[in-house]
């Protein structure tokens, strides 16, 4: 989404998304001490904690780095955005207490569910699968049919002209760093419930897959992302069932490159007016 | 008034050249005696790391900085090229010079499959699927039978032209040394030549150059294999120089550290490659306490120098360049200057004349 209205890869997004997993593990983690189980309003009031200050922390980077650097050119700016990266993610190596290895998530899923038909599925997947799904259509109504959305939309088309419309470019600019954050700060937390384990290096190819989906449906096409994201996952699984898991990031990347070679704009894609 | 001035502008330049030239002869002439000053061990291997990165960075400059594409997986090409010699002397006994040339193919051959599709759309797509490229190489490395998996390839015969063995630290600075100062030769006249003014033509203004008749994909796709021969040629001497390599020395950590020292240097320039080439692996290597925060301050240093200085330390005009374009800044900036006190005073008149009336 950051990406879509910015035109800009965020290579610090997954790492945003990385921060939100850690600063959760310490908030529930210093909550749990002396309890034996933890009650779910809880971990929910943590999660939308995190995703404040998740998003709050998107808008600091913005108003530090990308905000001083709009006018700079689009290789500067990747290039500031890796380097973001690699302080957030050496930063978290190097605070006491966080540091390399995996980290057990205090909190974890009951595996007790239902089994529908052959399969069975938990009852955290079907939260995960009702929140995600709210959240992306909070964010589908918001761009789509609210006034900041249109906003949001004029900016992503031409900044410039849309200054000139009135619109207060820098604080829609901010208020989409804040919903992309507070997003990655709501998969963290669900991340971190469900595998159960964190680490300093997980939002890098978080990241990645999900850049990865984004173009493969259709970039500035948040129905194309997710058609994008199940394509993929789809892809993976058939890959990896039978190359091995090792070639899961290889199955990512030829699949990237075979559609860019043949439907460069997605598979539900816009057309895309190149810059630069 | 304005004879003088000229006259006095064209000896200043004069000098400024060949003050330059001495500069650099003096720094190469110090830069071969090396060996001599010091003869430990360990500061020659840090030496001979840093030409190495510095040839790297070089090879990345021509992609970067000279064409503007940004490539995060330029260790992909630094592996090629240590893999085929690895395996090559290794398995079939090549020497290690005839081995260059099949990693050279090798290199070409992928950057052309990666460039063909991805160099069309925007530079951003460039990035990812690059940096996808390092990641297949680096699995490929790991999981395939030829390449040793993890632990690698180890046992790689040394460097041998005709009946010179060389084996020393000392002798892979000079090796090293030598295919820097070709890199260094080959990437200044290709700057000048034909392709290279196009590269600078695509980097500034993408599409005045398509107006101006530039192929610009052609130029693209040269820039991508001109960084990926540099890459494989370094990695060939890399295998040889250190007999052992594995997967993770070609990891996206080393594609950012490559990176790194062409974005701290200032892109587009050769003399800036080598000197953000040094700070990459000298100043780790003095502060060595500090090791794990090392990734920390050169991610710090990116940003800073991104926000405050996109040109790099040591830009393409030189420190001279710099300092005439600030010096036209504040020229410029005095002049609007005076002209807004002028529209003031104006202004001020108009006002005059209106009261008058």
């Amino acid at each position: 989404m950051v990406y879509g209205i910015l035109r800009l890869i965020n290579f610090a997004h997954g790492d945003f998304f990385m921060a939100a997993a850690f600063v959760s593990y310490t908030i529930l983690g210093a909550l749990a001490v002396g309890k034996a189980h933890m009650p779910w309003f809880t971990v929910l009031w943590v999660g939308l904690l995190v995703m404040i200050l998740t998003g709050l922390l998107a808008v600091l980077a913005n108003r530090l780095i990308y905000h001083p650097m709009r006018r700079a050119a689009l290789l500067s700016l990747m290039i500031a955005a890796l380097g973001l990266s690699q302080v957030l993610e050496n930063g978290v190596l190097n605070i006491p207490g966080w540091g390399s290895s995996f980290l057990t998530y205090p909190v974890t899923s009951p595996p007790n569910g239902f089994t529908l038909g052959q399969s069975h599925f938990s009852w955290f997947q079907l939260i995960i699968v009702i929140i995600s799904g709210v959240l992306a259509l909070g964010v589908y109504f918001l761009v789509s049919r609210t006034l900041l959305g249109k906003a949001m939309r004029a900016v992503a088309e031409d900044r410039i002209a849309a200054a000139l419309m009135g619109i207060n470019v820098d604080l829609v600019i901010a208020i989409v760093f804040f919903i992309g954050g507070a997003l990655a700060g709501a998969a963290a937390v669900m991340t971190g419930v469900y595998y159960g384990q964190i680490n300093y290096l997980m939002g890098w190819t978080v990241g990645l897959e999900a850049f990865t989906a984004a173009v493969l449906g259709g970039i500035g096409n948040i129905g194309g992302a997710m058609l994008g994201g199940v394509v993929l996952g789809i892809a993976q699984s058939v890959g990896t069932g039978w190359f091995g898991a090792e070639w899961a990031i290889v199955v990512t990347f030829v699949v990237l490159v075979l559609l860019l070679w043949l439907r460069p704009t997605g598979i539900l894609g816009e057309h895309v007016a190149r810059r630069m | 008034m304005s004879l003088p001035r000229t006259a006095e502008r064209e000896r200043t330049v004069l000098s400024a050249k060949t003050s330059k030239r001495i500069l650099i002869l003096a720094l190469v002439v110090v830069a071969a005696f090396v060996p001599q000053i010091t003869g430990d061990q360990y500061y020659l291997s840090v030496a001979y790391q840093a030409e190495m990165l510095i040839c790297l960075a070089i090879g990345l400059n021509i992609v970067v900085g000279y064409a503007g594409l940004l490539d995060l997986g330029f260790a992909a090409f630094f592996a090629i090229g240590a893999y085929t010699t690895a395996m090559l002397s290794t398995i079939d006994n090549w020497p290690i010079l005839a081995t260059i040339v099949p990693g050279i193919l090798v290199a070409v051959v992928c950057s052309v499959i990666i460039g063909l599709p991805t160099l069309r759309l925007r530079s951003d797509y460039l990035a990812i699927v690059t940096l996808g490229f390092g990641e297949i190489i680096q699995t490929i490395a790991n999981n395939l039978g030829p390449t040793g998996g993890p632990t690698g390839i180890y046992g790689i015969p040394t460097l041998s032209i005709g009946s010179i063995v060389i084996q020393s630290a000392a002798s892979y600075y000079y090796v090293f040394f030598i295919l820097m100062v070709i890199f260094v030769f080959f990437s200044l006249r290709l700057r000048s030549s034909r392709i290279g003014r196009a590269w600078l033509c695509i980097r500034e203004d993408e599409d005045a150059a398509q107006a101006m008749g530039i192929k610009i994909h052609r130029y693209k796709l040269y820039a991508y294999m001109g960084g990926a021969v540099m890459g494989s040629i370094t990695g060939s001497l890399y295998a040889p120089a250190l007999s052992a390599i594995s997967p993770p020395s070609f990891g996206f950590s080393e594609s950012l550290l490559i990176l790194m020292a062409v974005a701290i240097g200032g892109m587009g320039s050769v003399w800036g490659a080598i000197l953000g080439g040094g700070i990459v692996v000298i100043l780790p290597e003095a502060f060595r306490q500090f090791s794990q925060a090392r990734l920390l301050v050169f991610g710090f240093m990116l940003i800073v120098i991104m926000m405050t200085r996109p040109q790099g330390l040591f830009p393409e005009g030189g420190f001279r360049g710099t300092f005439s374009r600030l010096r036209r800044r504040t020229r410029d900036s005095s002049d609007l200057k005076s002209a807004s006190a002028n529209s003031h005073e104006v202004r001020l008149s108009t006002i005059e004349t209106e009261e008058v009336s």
